[in-house]
């Protein structure tokens, strides 16, 4: 048997059942990773909880269904009485007082949260840089960027520091992060699982997903977490079971390749590893065509006025009144405590988004950029509903480039914002997509993504885990395991 | 407003109502409705505004909102969205109200308004749902935000259901603006939508006031009176407004577009926040809320169990029972009192039911703290005591007598009569004794009254009273005076 830390949660569960592990074995192991954390994938644990929890666990008559698994979970997730940031000094010290409704499900489930992962501010920024608290690092090039968002979840099971974890997708947070880890990742329909507690970015695209290892440990954590929740609106019934996959081949499958996310922008060994991929698909029996998505181009744009539109009323409610940093020092009025609380508390990034959503919904302004983004929304959702009237499901880069190294874009917000050029449609459209490793470009992991229409969750792991097999990726970056 | 020339000028007056709903919990969460409870008692995650939380919102706030729109004559949006209004104060948690915008669920409706002098039609322009703030709380300065040494936020009211009535500008004076807000409290409160309190400010009104030369078809620039918390405020204010602006156009200048508040201590008018006169609320729609789409069959189910309206209820009783609007006016709510005085007037004439329920039943229950349908009276004992006067078995202050013996056994009016010997004198022999006693007793009156002074016939009637108890029929008795003295 490998070691503890090394298992999949599938194998996890199957050496809980069997007697070889325990699930205060699993948490050490974890916990002795997450304590030397030389990615700085977290921002908080708390040893003793998990320890309790362990135990309280391994005591129980039956085991619960994930009865054991340590899991990681994204900043942005409330978490009662474990501190919760989403990666800003606003929020420095805050204890949430309630848990949100998918990290509830898989306590409920027997899953121990082994800690919280580190993220970029309130999840704005591909690269984790954007953290008001501490860089991630790439397991697999300690000098390049995990991606981001969910820089911390992805990083910290790529470095087999947690099984699995949770992260959250607004343009490709769980993506492509993802894909620069070499894990797999996965974004669902959005409404598939409550928004409850999740730090809302913005709220029309976010939604909350898997990150693991394998294809199938991401549809088992989905498995648990899917469904209608009556404290959040947006989330749907789910008639269909998420299953584990099976499949072994692909025939029947019509897989379209994207035409717009191959050409310009992206890296040559980026395209190279996903053409490998894409002979994998053919020789498992699917049919691959060229697919247009004319108005896709205008992902980035759209997004771009969408996205900070949401965020900036998602963000008012940080004033350092209520809860999060409180300012003790400021001597002036109430517009005074609000510029120093808000001025002080958010990053760069965020302010800039916030000013860029202020002005998308300003009076005289509204119909040009947030009316005219929504209509171009519709656009791109009705290109996408043309090609899965043509193919099954679409496949392209999730990335346009391998990691890219720390530093690298900071200064540069829009080459940043290109690094979602392949995610970003598939969120304005609401679909799901999961992105795969499918193999290696200078060293560094590429990641397939493959989307399909929304509810297609259970056909898009089937092709997932059946390209899996074939290409038989090693998720182990040197000399980390 | 005697100042104001109304045969040179017209007043165009609109109305924005904000009524806070009878629902159990609030808009977008499970904290329950409180008024008066500690402060921050009555709040959660969502409607403190902490990070993750999601609104969702109260189907019972829905049903109420449509069941006002069908009472006011509305369309219901067969689709109806929340949008976000963008602003920051401390009262508000989210730093945005959650609030319908150009798409709320009630749409164009009318309403026809009774007043003594007959009806006006007002029509809605439209009612929309929102969410309320929370309430500012000032230590020091006299409980005003100025002067105020700090500022505490209670939550409680936060994200109170408020339901926003917004009228045509079809009202022309402050009485008809009186008269349309008191119907609409009225019909709210048939309804159970709200208890429309304006002390407690669960009805809260604005009024939209311009004024025009008499004659014409422009509207006038218009300014917003905020926050009347009472009827007299109401019409005060509005008066007051008026009589601002024709000054002002009188002397030749113009009105000013803007936000006011009335100071009804000194009658006066003040500009309010102009400073934020120039906010831009940054409106959207609201991601976080799926459209309000209403089953069109609930839309007709809850017309169909719409009780009937205190309108028409008072024009009803006005022509088919010939009571006066005053009356019919106080008699239509509450509901229980509706039934009440309904059984009454079912049993006996109308008018004289009217006058007992709304007079002396009241008054004596009033002072136990009852209300009638609470009471030991039942209708069917006030109907015995109205057939007992009618049959001149009572007089009217010994039926008062009989009420209060009523009220306080329980006993059916004619067992009182009976048991207390109350029943007037009808034996004609006993009357004649006591008016030849007191003739006798009394001769100097006496003699006037043979000499002709009619005004002592009022003396001797009331001595007879006295003598009898006050059983003694006094229109029989100055009959038998006048016959007795040669003068009938
Ligand atoms: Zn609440």
């Amino acid at each position: 048997m490998s070691a503890p830390h090394e298992l999949t949660a599938e194998q996890c569960l199957a050496a809980l059942r069997s007697g070889d592990t325990t699930a205060t074995d699993l948490v050490e192991a974890a916990l002795a990773r997450v304590e030397d954390d030389r990615w700085g994938s977290f921002l908080a644990h708390d040893a003793d909880r998990a320890r309790e929890r362990a135990r309280e666990i391994d005591a129980m008559p039956e085991r619960p269904p994930l009865g054991g698994v340590p899991i990681a979970i994204k900043d942005a997730l409330s978490t009662r009485d474990l501190p919760t940031t989403s990666g800003s000094k606003i929020l420095e010290g805050f204890r949430p007082v309630y848990t949100a409704t998918c990290v509830d499900r898989l306590e409920r489930a027997g899953a121990i949260v082994i800690g919280k992962t580190n993220m970029d501010e309130f999840a704005m920024g591909s690269s984790t840089e954007n953290s008001a608290y501490q860089v991630t690092r790439n397991p697999w090039d300690a000098e390049r960027v995990p991606g981001g968002s969910s820089g911390g979840s992805a990083a910290a099971v790529a470095a087999f520091q947690a099984p699995w974890a949770l992260g959250s997708d607004t343009g490709g947070s769980i993506r492509q992060p993802a894909a620069l880890c070499g894990i797999v990742g996965m974004k669902p329909t959005y409404g598939a699982v409550s928004r409850y507690g999740l730090i809302a970015f913005a709220s029309s695209l976010d939604q909350v997903g898997p990150f693991a290892r394998t294809v199938r440990d991401s549809a088992l954590l989905l498995s648990h977490i899917v469904g209608r929740d009556e404290m959040d609106s947006t989330s749907l019934d789910w008639a269909e079971p998420i299953r584990l996959p099976e499949a072994t081949d692909l025939r029947g499958v019509r897989v379209g390749v994207v035409e717009e996310l191959m050409g310009e922008g992206i890296e040559p060994g980026v395209r190279a590893a996903v053409e490998v991929a894409f002979d994998r698909v053919r020789d498992m029996g699917a049919t691959i065509e060229r697919v247009s998505l004319p108005t896709s181009g205008y992902g980035i744009a759209t997004y771009y006025l969408l996205a900070p539109a949401e965020c900036s009323a998602n963000l008012a409610r940080f004033d350092g009144i209520r809860y999060g940093a409180h300012l003790d020092d400021v001597a002036g009025d109430l517009l005074e405590h609000y510029e120093q609380v808000r001025g002080r508390g958010f990053g760069p990034e965020v302010k800039r988004r916030i000013m860029l959503g202020t002005f998308a919904l300003a009076s005289g302004y509204y119909d040009a950029y947030y009316v005219r983004a929504q209509k171009v929304r519709t656009l791109i959702r009705r290109d996408f509903e043309a090609a899965f009237a043509k193919v099954d499901y679409l496949m392209s880069p999730t990335s346009p480039t391998t990691a890219f190294p720390l530093g690298e874009r900071v200064s540069d917000p829009y080459s940043m914002y290109l690094s979602d050029v392949c995610t970003i449609p598939v969120s304005l459209a609401g679909i799901p997509a999961i992105s795969i490793p499918c193999g290696l470009s200078e060293g560094l992991p590429v990641g397939l993504q493959i989307a399909g229409p929304a509810f297609s969750e259970n056909g898009l792991f089937d092709v997932a885990y059946a390209l899996e097999q074939a290409l038989a990726f090693d998720p182990s970056p040197p000399g980390v395991a | 407003m005697s100042a104001v020339d109304l045969s040179r000028w017209e007043p165009v007056i609109g109305l924005e109502i904000h009524v806070q709903l009878l629902t159990r919990t609030k808009m977008f969460c499970g904290c329950a409705l409180s008024f008066g409870d500690a402060p921050n008692s009555h709040t959660c995650p969502v409607c403190l505004a902490h990070p993750g939380v999601l609104p969702v919102l109260n189907r019972e706030a829905v049903r109420l909102a449509i069941v006002t729109g069908l009472a006011l004559g509305c369309e219901i949006a067969p689709h109806s969205q929340f949008h976000r209004k963008n602003y920051f104060y401390p009262d508000l948690s989210k730093a945005y109200q959650i609030s319908q915008y150009d798409e709320p669920i009630c749409v164009g409706g009318h309403v026809s308004v009774l007043t003594p002098d007959g009806e006006f039609e007002v029509g809605i322009t439209r009612a929309h749902l929102e969410e309320d703030a929370a309430k500012l709380v000032h230590v020091g300065g006299g409980g005003r935000r100025a002067g105020a040494e700090s500022s505490g936020v209670d939550f409680n009211r936060g994200g109170t259901p408020l339901l926003e009535i917004v009228s045509e500008p079809d009202i022309r004076t402050s009485a008809q603006a009186g008269a349309f807000l008191r119907q609409l409290r009225s019909t709210l409160r048939r309804l159970g939508v709200s208890d429309c309190n304006m002390d407690e400010g669960s009805m809260r009104a604005d009024a939209n006031v311009s004024v025009r030369p008499a004659g014409s078809t422009e509207l006038g620039t218009k300014t917003e009176l905020k926050n009347m918390n009472s009827f007299r405020f109401l019409e005060r204010g509005v008066d007051a407004e008026i009589a601002r602006q024709v000054a002002i156009l009188e002397a030749g200048g113009a009105v000013t577009q803007e936000t006011l508040h009335y100071d009804p201590d000194l009658n006066e008018i003040h500009s309010l926040r102009s400073k934020e006169e120039a906010h831009d609320y940054r409106y959207f729609p609201e991601p976080d809320l799926v459209p309000v789409v209403p089953d069109r069959s609930w839309i007709e189910e809850l017309r169909a169990g719409l009780p009937e309206l205190p309108v028409d209820l008072r024009r009803r009783w006005v022509r088919d029972l010939g009571i006066s609007f005053e009356d019919a006016e106080v008699l239509s709510e509450p509901r229980e009192l509706v039934a009440y005085f309904e059984d009454v007037a079912g049993r006996v004439d109308a008018k004289a039911a009217a006058n007992w329920v709304r007079g002396e039943l009241r008054a004596q229950l009033r002072e136990l703290g009852q209300e009638p349908w609470e009471s030991r009276v039942t209708p069917a004992h006030l109907a015995e005591l109205i057939g007992l006067i009618d049959d001149r078995t009572l007089s009217v202050p010994l039926a008062k007598e009989v009420l209060a013996e009523v009220i306080a056994s329980g006993a059916a009016p004619a067992a009182v009569v009976e048991e207390k010997g109350l029943g007037q004198i009808s034996d004609e022999g006993a009357l004649v004794e006591i008016v030849e006693r007191l003739l006798a007793e009394n001769p100097d009156q006496a003699a006037q009254l043979r000499e002709g002074k009619d005004k002592l016939v009022g003396f001797f009637v009331g001595q007879a009273m006295k003598a009898s108890g006050g059983r003694a029929d006094p229109a029989r008795v100055g009959a038998l005076v006048r016959e007795k003295s040669g003068l009938s």
